[in-house]
């Protein structure tokens, strides 16, 4: 079953991370006979650990590591050490994510050359196209089990989608259903069918939704090729004198620092601490940071537009009963830029429950103003704005060597100001929400702010030139041949989708490209 | 003897001050007669948890919940002030600011203040001090985290063991 490789044993491939990304590939590369290691700096939970309680489980689940945060954005003044609501556990942010499935439209992968330059924007086209991933994105939406593609129908609409679609149709949108989700609308892959939980935030308690944790990471370990080592945190990435990665340094569940070699080394930890560990890696051959000849590690930082509306009606909806995600408005995702800014965006239906609508509504508010939105609770709709932001150069992470973690090293600060293009999307987004939900009689409407953010994308994006990115179309880095970026910090740039299903593809065709590259001794 | 003048001292306070005396004061106890609880302050004063309690919730008033939830909710306070001299110091120089303000303004302590409003206005002048930050903030979580509570909002919390809402009325809306 799963295997136990040595410390000394340089044939592997150490992943960082078992997420979306590194979780994929770790399956990906053990099914083709490799060996693997996965570091991962959390614990591993299992299904029946999960807690249906949002703060319990965020205490269990959420990455809580030290971090600080700068610039105009309001999470910085509402969670100035929160910039990101990922997970820390075996399984990554896919044990907490809603399930949502898109594939990038076709000029999302172009939008320098279709957006044209934008100021302050840094935008640049992908090096690869929708034609190169659809192959990817076919076989990603097979093995997660994406509703409406392979057959496999979508989900039964619950209260919080009703109200959205009875909206939608009113205000004339036409592109609304149950959504793509990696959620089982029928038993599949040995998982059954979702329950209608409602706590899809805090870890699928039915198996339903598809998380690595327990269909990538237990099939790759079934092969006897794979290795997850929890509690393990990597800090140091370290190379030869020829500048090839050899190992990675890490501290183990006992506190204990131990150094596995490696002949590939990935790098999924999300795009926070992803260009973080770069940033540690710093050596005398790698001044600025390990892949860092292009000073973009860290850089074009994007997190989604982002932004809510909740609404409340004279009767009730109990928006939080069943699958919390599975509800969208595609019209609005079209590049249309007679609407004031280019890109666009998704609607989808959101629901938190009573502690974190208390806690992110409006963060910071108080008095009856407030507290009166509270209590309309169970006559509330909610839905989630996402949408492509401008990667911009001067959003990024850096080292605060101001702040040192448990092991003593400079943690990640993030800083972030929304772009115009941003901002003016959200307005308008913010709009077009409400408008949806007055149009079934809402009597109130709430634009809520962005929370911390769950979409961490760029800051290790893939370019065509090594001047203007780190890594290239295949998530390899430009400097360091055995090194990889195998999570959302390749993208370079957003799109509009949530990002989960484009990671896993692009770790297909990642986990693809080292195999041959490997049977070729190119690597 | 004593008792007894005591209870008509505080029949008497209780008829004078008119609704903020909920809450009364009875040696190192708050006393809740029409919620039927107390709360015995240990490290803190129980004039200061008293205002505690009120600043509770004027910061997040509900009108369906009773006070024994605020009190739940601030109640940490006293526990952490006798183990933190930071966070005692901290409480006691924004409890005393805020009786301060209110005497100033209305010759009476801050949980007198008739009005919500007025007691608002109060609050307002002190909204960005880390005293009110830490206490609004800290609130946010130790009210609206108590199962108790959920049910007056209409929530209904874990569902998981009671499998799901697949056939609980996941999609039972009729009136759109």
């Amino acid at each position: 079953m799963a295997a136990k490789f040595d410390l000394t044993d340089d044939t592997v491939v150490v992943i960082i991370g078992s997420g979306a990304g590194g979780g994929t590939l770790s399956n990906e590369l053990s099914q083709r006979g490799i060996k693997v290691v996965i570091l991962e700096a959390g614990p591993r939970y299992e299904i029946e650990d999960f807690v249906n309680d949002e703060w319990e489980s965020f205490g269990q689940l959420a990455w809580k590591d030290m971090r600080t945060t700068a610039g105009s954005w309001r999470v910085h003044r509402d969670f100035p050490n929160l910039p990101a609501w990922i997970v820390k556990a075996v399984g990554g942010s896919t044990v907490h994510w809603a399930g949502a499935s898109l594939r990038f439209q076709e000029h999302e992968f172009k939008t320098r050359t279709v957006y044209g330059a934008i100021q302050d924007a840094n935008l640049m086209d992908w090096p690869i196209t929708l034609k190169d991933l659809e192959p990817y994105y076919a076989k990603a939406e097979d093995k997660m089990g994406v509703t409406r593609t392979n057959g496999i129908p979508g989900l039964p609409g619950n209260n919080n989608f009703k109200v959205l679609a009875t909206g939608a149709a009113k205000v004339g949108y036409k592109q609304v259903h149950t959504g793509r989700m990696a959620i089982n609308s029928q038993p599949r892959d040995g998982r059954g069918s979702c329950q209608q939980i409602g706590f899809c935030f805090q870890g699928c308690k039915s198996g339903a939704k598809w998380s690595t944790l327990y269909t990538e990471i237990p099939k790759g370990e079934e092969t006897g090729k794979l290795e997850v080592r929890p509690e393990s945190h990597a800090v140091r990435i370290e190379h030869d004198a020829a500048g090839k990665a050899i190992g990675v340094v890490y501290f183990d569940k006992d506190g204990k620092q131990q150094r596995q070699k490696a002949r590939i080394v990935c790098v999924a930890g999300n795009s926070i601490e992803t260009p973080r560990l770069l940033l540690l890696s710093e050596s005398s051959k790698f001044p600025n940071g390990l892949a860092n000849s292009s000073g973009q590690v860290g850089r074009n930082y994007m997190r989604h537009m982002t932004g809510s509306v909740y609404a409340v009606f004279d009767k009730p909806v109990r928006m939080w009963r069943g699958t919390t995600m599975a509800g969208i408005v595609s019209d609005e995702a079209a590049n249309n830029p007679q609407r004031g800014f280019v890109g666009g965006f998704e609607m989808e239906t959101l629901s938190v429950g009573l502690p974190f609508m208390a806690a992110f509504l409006d963060p910071g508010a108080w008095g009856r103003e407030f507290t009166s939105a509270l209590d309309g609770y169970e006559n509330m709709s909610g839905m989630w704005l996402v949408g492509e932001d401008m990667p911009q150069a001067s959003n990024r992470v850096t080292l605060n060597p101001a702040a040192k973690d448990k092991w003593g090293l400079a943690v990640a600060n993030v800083h972030f100001d929304d772009h115009q293009n941003d901002i003016a999307m959200r307005k308008y987004a913010h709009k077009a929400g409400s408008a949806v939900y007055e149009a079934v009689g809402a009597t109130r409407t709430f634009p809520t702010p962005p929370y911390p953010s769950t979409h961490n994308l760029g800051t290790c994006r893939m370019s065509e030139n090594p001047r203007d990115g780190v890594c290239n179309k295949f998530g390899q880095t430009h400097d360091v041949r055995n090194l990889f970026i195998s999570d959302g910090s390749q993208f370079t740039t957003g799109g509009a989708e949530n990002p989960t299903l484009t990671i896993v593809s692009l770790a297909i065709r990642q986990a693809e490209y080292i195999a041959n590259e490997m049977g070729k001794k190119n690597i | 003897m004593s008792g007894n003048d005591n209870a008509n001292k505080l029949d008497r306070r209780q008829f004078l001050a008119g609704v903020s005396t909920a809450l009364i004061i009875s040696g190192a106890a708050l006393i809740h007669p029409a919620e039927a609880w107390g709360l015995e302050v240990k490290n803190l004063k129980p004039e200061m948890m008293r205002t505690l309690i009120k600043m509770a919730r004027d910061i997040y008033p509900h009108d369906r919940l009773a006070d024994r939830f605020y009190a739940v909710a601030m109640k940490g306070y006293d526990e952490k002030a006798g183990s933190d001299a930071a966070t005692r110091a901290m409480l006691e120089t924004g409890v005393s600011t805020l009786d301060e303000l209110a005497r100033k303004k209305h010759r009476v302590a801050y949980a007198d203040v008739d009005w919500e409003a007025e007691r608002v206005a109060l609050l307002h002048q002190i909204e960005n001090d880390k005293f009110f930050q830490t206490v609004r903030g800290g609130l946010v979580v130790s009210l609206y985290n108590q199962k108790e509570v959920w049910s007056a909002f209409g929530y209904e919390g874990e569902s998981a063991s009671k499998g799901g809402y697949m056939s609980r009325g996941f999609d039972d809306i009729t009136w759109l």
